[in-house]
């Protein structure tokens, strides 16, 4: 087997181990969207002006609480140790993780917002135009968090530094993702703002395999 | 000739100088026992040699080229066993799952059966299905060394603090087989603050504290 397919394997077998750990962003991300109509009073048309931005900045704080998990346990246990003297990429295998925390934390949440659509009263261009925002800036949101997971993840209690340092890069993300939603929402074109967005993303996926591999390891030094 | 050198070697860490010019080979057929108060830079001079620290000074070759290149490095990977302070063992996953996750990592073919072998010369019997959060420090260990047994491409194994935790039968059967592994042509460079007991043979490397 390859090592790239072993280390996959063992991620996702492993990511579904700490089933606490992997609801808990999604559990958040939920909570926030139903108080919110509870909160600012039923109005149709309220609940839909705010929607967009609502289930962005919860996607955005929800990814915070899983962030840290990215790098954390195998750096405490010593397995990012033992990866570096594998016989293979290690920017390689670094993305695989990547990768396969994408798939368990931001996919299920990339498939339960139509839902929470709904309660903010979304119409259906803007749930197309949701889903698209959130298929292409999820990715963008795991692939930066990995560069500062990589950095904080040999320091104790990163977590508020992690906060601190991904919010400004996502609000790029945020003033796009919800200007599409709005555009959608007043029957206009929103394939600028997607391709901003598929542009940060791709910029975002040339270079961050290095700095991810890098901020690692700083952090193994 | 040797394989893994040691060239010049120099480590400072918050201003301190752990130690400057430290040059060695490490010949087949050889055991070498890094010892030093502790903070003396054992554990540094051994996070070097695997590349995870660059050294300030100096440089680590591996069959003559620099291990900082990537393919040496890799070429390098191939051949060795590091054991750090980190156990790598998952405390989600079975001793079997951490031995197998282990052995898919380093592309090694090892069938379950040769996996359940080593457990149980290491005293795991029952345990194989076990998380390894429910085992104590000592049988974590020893999961972790059961990668000894697995690579038999290996000829460098670098082991820090090895005998950590294990108890007495434990450090006797680790001590047996390093003797074996040397005999058979590798060389272990190790560190440890217990006295070797079995073992006749070394090569001392004294690191002195430095204020």
């Amino acid at each position: 087997m390859s090592p790239y397919a072993a280390l996959l394997k063992r991620e996702m077998t492993l990511a579904f181990r700490q089933k606490s750990e992997l609801i808990q962003p999604l559990v958040f991300f939920v909570l926030v969207i139903t108080l919110f109509p509870l909160g600012v009073g039923p109005s149709p048309d309220i609940l839909q002006r705010i929607g967009p931005g609502v289930i962005w900045v919860a996607a955005i704080l929800s990814s915070l609480l899983g962030m840290e998990r990215l790098f954390r346990d195998d750096f405490q246990h010593g397995w990012l140790e033992q990866l570096a003297l594998s016989d293979a990429s290690m920017t390689g295998l670094l993305m695989l993780k990547v990768l396969s925390h994408w798939l368990v934390s931001f996919v299920p949440l990339v498939i339960i917002s139509p839902l929470l659509a709904l309660l903010l009263n979304l119409t259906e261009p803007m749930y197309w135009a949701l889903m698209a925002t959130l298929a292409l800036g999820t990715p963008l949101v795991s692939l930066v968090g990995a560069i500062a997971v990589g950095l904080t993840v040999g320091l104790n209690r990163g977590g508020v530094l992690l906060a601190l340092l991904l919010i400004p890069l996502f609000i790029p993300l945020l003033i796009f993702a919800t200007s599409a939603i709005e555009s959608a929402a007043m029957q206009l074109p929103y394939g600028p703002q997607i391709a901003i967005i598929a542009a940060l993303l791709l910029t975002t996926l040339a270079l961050s395999p290095f700095a991810i591999n890098y901020a690692v390891k700083v952090s193994l030094h | 000739m040797s394989q893994l050198q040691a060239i010049d070697l120099t480590c400072i860490r918050r201003d301190r100088a752990l130690f400057s010019g430290v040059s060695f080979d490490l010949e087949p057929s050889e055991l070498v026992l890094l010892s030093g108060l502790n903070g003396a830079g054992k554990t540094s001079l051994l996070r070097i040699l695997t590349g995870f620290i660059r050294p300030d000074e100096g440089r680590v070759m591996w069959q003559g080229e620099s291990i900082t290149n990537d393919i040496t490095r890799r070429a390098f990977a191939q051949q060795l066993v590091y054991i750090g302070h980190k156990s790598a063992v998952n405390p989600l996953a079975s001793a079997l799952e951490n031995c197998v996750y282990w052995c898919e990592q380093q592309q090694l073919t090892t069938p379950p059966s040769v996996i359940f072998d080593v457990l149980t010369t290491l005293g795991l019997v029952g345990l194989e299905d076990v998380p390894c959060g429910q085992l104590s420090a000592g049988q974590n260990r020893r999961v972790a060394l059961a990668r000894l047994w697995f690579k038999q491409s290996a000829t460098v194994w670098i082991l820090d603090e090895p005998f950590t935790a294990l108890d007495v039968a434990g450090i006797a059967l680790i001590e047996q087989h390093i003797t074996a592994f040397c005999a058979g042509g590798g060389s272990v460079i190790m560190t440890s603050h217990q006295p070797l007991v079995s073992i006749t043979q070394w090569r001392d490397i004294t690191l002195e504290y430095r204020i």
